[in-house]
């Protein structure tokens, strides 16, 4: 095969933010100082969940996974020194996409750029946050029409912007299949594109480019042959719905341009240095297909298991894109793939299941239904839970974790320096700052300008015009939101974990099977326990999976999902007279938020209410929740459910003094 | 009791881990409890409302339209919900109850939900229980159930009203009645009525079938269309369930259909601990109502277990 000239490779991202605005920045210009070439925004839970920092539920997590935004002056320190017209930006923000691009768009004007001339992505799909990530705000009818008054205002407004980035990435994240992935992700682009069709300010002519603005944001996992046939089978179904639903004409405007982050839920704790042998390897299942190559790649930290990374373990992955496209001849060749009959094979296969499976999806009223019967939620937990039970049963290796587990010392992790930890005075300084802005600004123009948002909103005029005007006035964050809340009322998703029972099989089982049925004679009546998420992290993954398990060992459980204040986690083992409580806390707040819902067990009188908790939480965080009184803590290298279960019985036998 | 009066949510707490504790020593202590609150109760006190449909008819999310009205009413509530338990490992996942979002901060809501699980005296035994405990202390006491068909018959022994949740397209005629739901329950809701004429279709279907089928002692049963989405047939859906408790109460009937509920359970639970064996032992099926028939005011917990000790008594001769 002839090779051509050179191609430019797809633009490197690194998924960052914490802190503040001012601290982020920096890190923005060090990592383009270093080769990046496009930015990627992680937003606090606060900003993602529209709650200004001072607000109750924001405790413990301002700053903690990404920049807390409140305002525009925010936004203006996020972006300092750097040209926006020169910058492309993807923004991970749903629920309140709409205001993150206002502030955006604001603060380009302040830089005297236009918004002809931004571009780059919102993140804003808001079905993957019913099914997995959890941020969502408002109920899918009026979030889905958010949706479409971004697509309806930067068609025309902002022409180089993505409005919204389907993803798929969180479904492989909660389990999905690869048939899940591509079925699920086409029923959301089909709900948005159907509700954006059927809009009357959006004029038929204009479909063709509203298609070719949809763009998709994928998972990379590590059976990466597979992955590049996903790849190409999604490019083919999505040049068909095109084509044959949008009436798409124009061959560039059906092409299916995606982003990409690979995998974590593949990534280990246990000798996680060989999580970079793992994203070189994922990185080539969506590079290598010429046809079906990404636009953007993005790569997570070797240690993100372990906590939050350094800068230097995320210059490691940028370095990783770099060799790739700068070193290999990765890029020199057409598609190394054209011809095989195996990659053909497969991918047709996919394409087969995945449209039978959308089909299924379409038949009961599409995406939008399928959240709300919870259908879809029920499949990837189900998913989600045979995997896991693979890995338990050692039928997928995973090397260093499940096999092969005997490991030197590791220098990579040693000393105290390993992770970075957000300074615990960046919430207090994020309010403070918050404080003082909303003194120095206009009430006046403050209150015209919500009142002006809530008028458009309730008239069912387009969000994005009134919402810039709301960001040059000086609105909050929290302040943005709550008018919509106002208007929409707030969602709570279905859980997924009342589905159809997968029941584990299996010895070690069966064992703690006997061992809850014993306890729950001697405790005189079955072994009780509530699964509960505080804080505003939404990752209900690993709760879920915890759930379905204890319902398999015979336990009862109550799961109430996510977004537990304290107060209410304890009020509920309370009244429902738990024996133990199970926490799950991805977001590195698990400090402030354990302790609060310790403090509250024992003001209620329920001091001998054991309590575990599992998350991404570091060793001396570790210890420090066990001197506090935390009876387990659980991080991602106990895979093995079965033995958690085991432990959860000593615990509760142990409290309530029974053998 | 004390703390129950002054709806103490830690002493609610406690007497419902007490009245489901199977181990001997609390056993006794939990009865005299439940004697002492169901003689109290009589035919005054809260009002008990059965929610009964097939999973995904929306119950849950109906239910906490009506929480929600019936707080702005100023009434407070207590709920018992019901989820199935697996019959291999007897675990069950309760819940899903999120949407139900009021009773952690509302100190006018308790929540406790349980699971189905296999006992002696079955389902029947702790949701009674239970209610007996929630309704000394709430105005308005909920049952949650899963179910179509069989176990609508045992709730609806449980409480003064028993509504059944079902959806558009859930069924037909033929289905319905084949399923028996048509039999027992007081008031049918046909959910998501936004889905528009599928759900009146149903409707109509119901009401067809219902025909002019009365309910003893507590007249015709009523079909109310409701969406817990926009908000609609919830004050219909009050309406009727006042109306419903209106006519029992004027008439005398709802303690006939409490005491009859409570006849039911003392049988049901004699039959699953002694068999039919030993209820002959006692004098069958006519000896068992007579005795009932002489103290109509008499708790069904403390009956049950004096004529159980009779039982034994009379096995052991």
């Amino acid at each position: 095969m002839e090779r051509g000239e050179r191609e430019r490779p797809w633009v490197f991202r690194t998924y960052s933010g914490h802190t503040s605005a001012r601290a982020s920045n920096a890190l923005y210009r060090t990592n383009l100082a270093k080769g990046q070439t496009g930015l990627s925004v992680a937003f606090d839970l606060p900003t993602q969940t529209g709650y200004d920092a001072d607000h109750p539920l924001a405790r413990g997590e301002v700053g903690k996974v990404g920049v807390p935004i409140s305002h525009v002056e925010d936004m203006q320190a996020l972006f300092e020194e750097i040209p926006l017209d020169r910058m492309n930006t993807s923004m991970t923000i749903n629920a309140t996409a709409a205001w993150l691009l206002a502030l955006y768009a604001a603060v380009a004007e302040r830089q005297g750029v236009a918004p002809k001339q931004l571009a780059g992505t919102t993140q804003n799909d808001i079905v993957k946050e019913y099914l997995s990530r959890g941020t969502y705000v408002f109920p899918p009818e009026p979030s889905l029409r958010l949706i479409t008054d971004m697509v309806a205002y930067t068609v025309d407004a902002m022409p180089k912007w993505n409005p919204i980035n389907v993803c798929s990435y969180h479904l492989q994240e909660a389990g999905a299949t690869p048939v899940q992935e591509i079925a699920y992700s086409m029923a959301t682009a089909i709900a948005v594109l159907d509700a954006v069709r059927a809009r009357p300010d959006v004029p038929a002519d204009a479909m063709p480019r509203v298609f070719g603005r949809i763009s998709f944001f994928l998972n990379a996992g590590i059976r990466f042959l597979e992955e590049v046939c996903k790849v190409r089978a999604m490019s083919e179904l999505w040049d068909e719905l095109g084509r044959e639903r949008y009436g798409v004409e124009d061959v560039r405007e059906r092409r299916l341009r995606y982003g990409v982050q690979v995998n974590s839920l593949g990534l280990t704790e246990a000798q996680p240095e060989n999580n970079v042998i793992r994203i070189v390897l994922e990185a080539l299942g969506v590079t290598l297909s010429k046809r079906a190559r990404c636009r953007a790649l993005q790569l997570p930290a070797w240690n993100e298991a372990l906590g939050l990374p350094r800068p230097w373990d995320q210059q490691w992955s940028l370095r990783i894109q770099q060799i790739l496209a700068y070193e290999t001849d990765l890029l020199e060749y057409e598609d190394v793939f054209d011809g095989s009959h195996v990659i053909g094979a497969r991918t047709r296969e996919l394409l087969r299941e995945a449209r039978s499976e959308l089909e299924k999806v379409l038949a009961m009223g599409g995406a939008i239904a399928a959240v709300e019967n919870a259908y879809m939620k029920q499949r990837l937990v189900e998913s989600h839970t045979r995997r896991l039970q693979a890995i338990e049963a050692g039928e997928i290796t995973v090397v260093g974790m499940n096999a092969y587990t005997e490991s030197e010392p590791s220098p990579l992790t040693a000393g105290e320096q390993s992770i970075l930890r957000v300074d615990e005075a960046a919430e207090r300084d994020q309010i403070e700052r918050l404080r003082a802005f909303r003194a120095r600004r206009s009430r006046d123009e403050v209150e015209a300008a919500l009142r002006g948002l809530s008028d458009a909103v309730k008239a069912g005029a387009n969000v994005m015009p009134p919402s810039i005007r709301c960001a040059h006035a000086g609105v909050t964050t929290g302040e943005w939101a709550d008018a919509l809340r106002a208007i929409f009322g707030e969602y709570r998703a279905p859980t997924g974990v009342v589905a159809r029972p997968a029941e584990a099989a299996g010895e070690a089982t069966d064992k703690v099977r006997r061992r809850v049925r014993e306890l729950s004679d001697k405790l005189g009546r079955p072994l009780k326990i509530l699964v509960g998420k505080p804080g505003l992290d939404g990752h209900s993954n690993g709760a879920e999976q915890i759930a379905v398990r204890a319902r398999d060992v015979g336990m009862e459980v109550v799961y109430e999902g996510i977004r537990l204040t304290p107060e209410e986690i304890v009020a509920s083992a309370r009244d429902e007279g738990v024996h133990a409580i199970g926490l799950s806390i991805l977001s590195g707040s698990h400090t402030v938020l354990v302790k609060d819902v310790l403090e509250g067990l024992a003001g209620s009188g329920l001091r001998d209410v054991p309590v575990v908790v599992g998350g991404i939480i570091p060793d001396d965080d570790a210890e420090l929740l066990r001197e506090a009184g935390v009876r387990r803590v659980y991080t991602p290298k106990d895979y093995d459910l079965t033995r958690i279960m085991d432990e959860i019985v000593d615990v509760v036998a142990g409290a309530h003094a029974v053998r | 009791m004390a703390r129950l009066g002054a709806r103490d949510r830690a002493a609610v707490a406690e007497a419902l881990n007490l009245v489901d504790d199977a181990r001997p020593a609390r056993r006794a202590e939990a009865l005299a409890l439940l004697d002492a609150l169901e003689r109290e109760g009589g035919a005054g006190g809260a009002r008990r409302v059965g929610l009964t449909g097939a999973p995904g008819a929306g119950k849950s999310t109906l239910l906490d339209a009506l929480v929600r009205a019936l707080r702005a009413r100023g009434e407070t509530i207590g709920v018992v919900a019901v989820d199935p338990s697996s019959r291999r490992t007897g675990g069950a996942l309760l819940g899903d109850r999120i949407r139900v979002r009021s009773a952690a901060r509302d100190a006018g809501v308790f929540f406790r939900s349980m699971a189905a699980r296999e006992r002696l005296g079955g389902l029947a035994e702790a949701t009674r229980a239970s209610v007996v405990v929630l309704a000394a202390v709430y105005d308005v006491v909920f049952v949650e159930t899963v179910g179509v068909g069989q176990s609508e018959s045992e709730v609806a022994d449980v409480v003064d009203a028993l509504v059944f949740v079902t959806q558009p397209g859930a069924g037909d005629l033929l289905q319905f009645m084949k399923a028996g739901v048509l039999e027992i329950p007081d008031v049918f809701v046909v959910n998501k009525a936004d889905l528009g004429p599928i759900a009146e279709r149903t409707a109509r279907e119901l009401e067809a079938g219902l025909g002019l089928a009365e309910r003893e002692g507590g007249g015709a049963p009523r079909v109310v269309l409701a969406s817990a989405r926009d908000g609609r047939g919830i004050g219909p859906l009050l309406d009727a369930l006042d109306a419903h408790h209106g006519a029992l109460a004027a008439g005398g009937a709802l303690a006939e259909r409490r005491r009859r509920g409570r006849d039911r359970f003392v049988a049901e639970a004699l039959r699953a601990r002694y068999g039919s064996y030993g209820l002959a032992a006692f004098g069958g099926a006519a000896a068992l109502a007579e005795r009932l028939a002489a103290e109509p005011d008499a708790s069904g917990f403390g009956f049950a277990e004096r004529l159980g000790r009779e039982i034994e008594e009379a096995l052991r001769k």
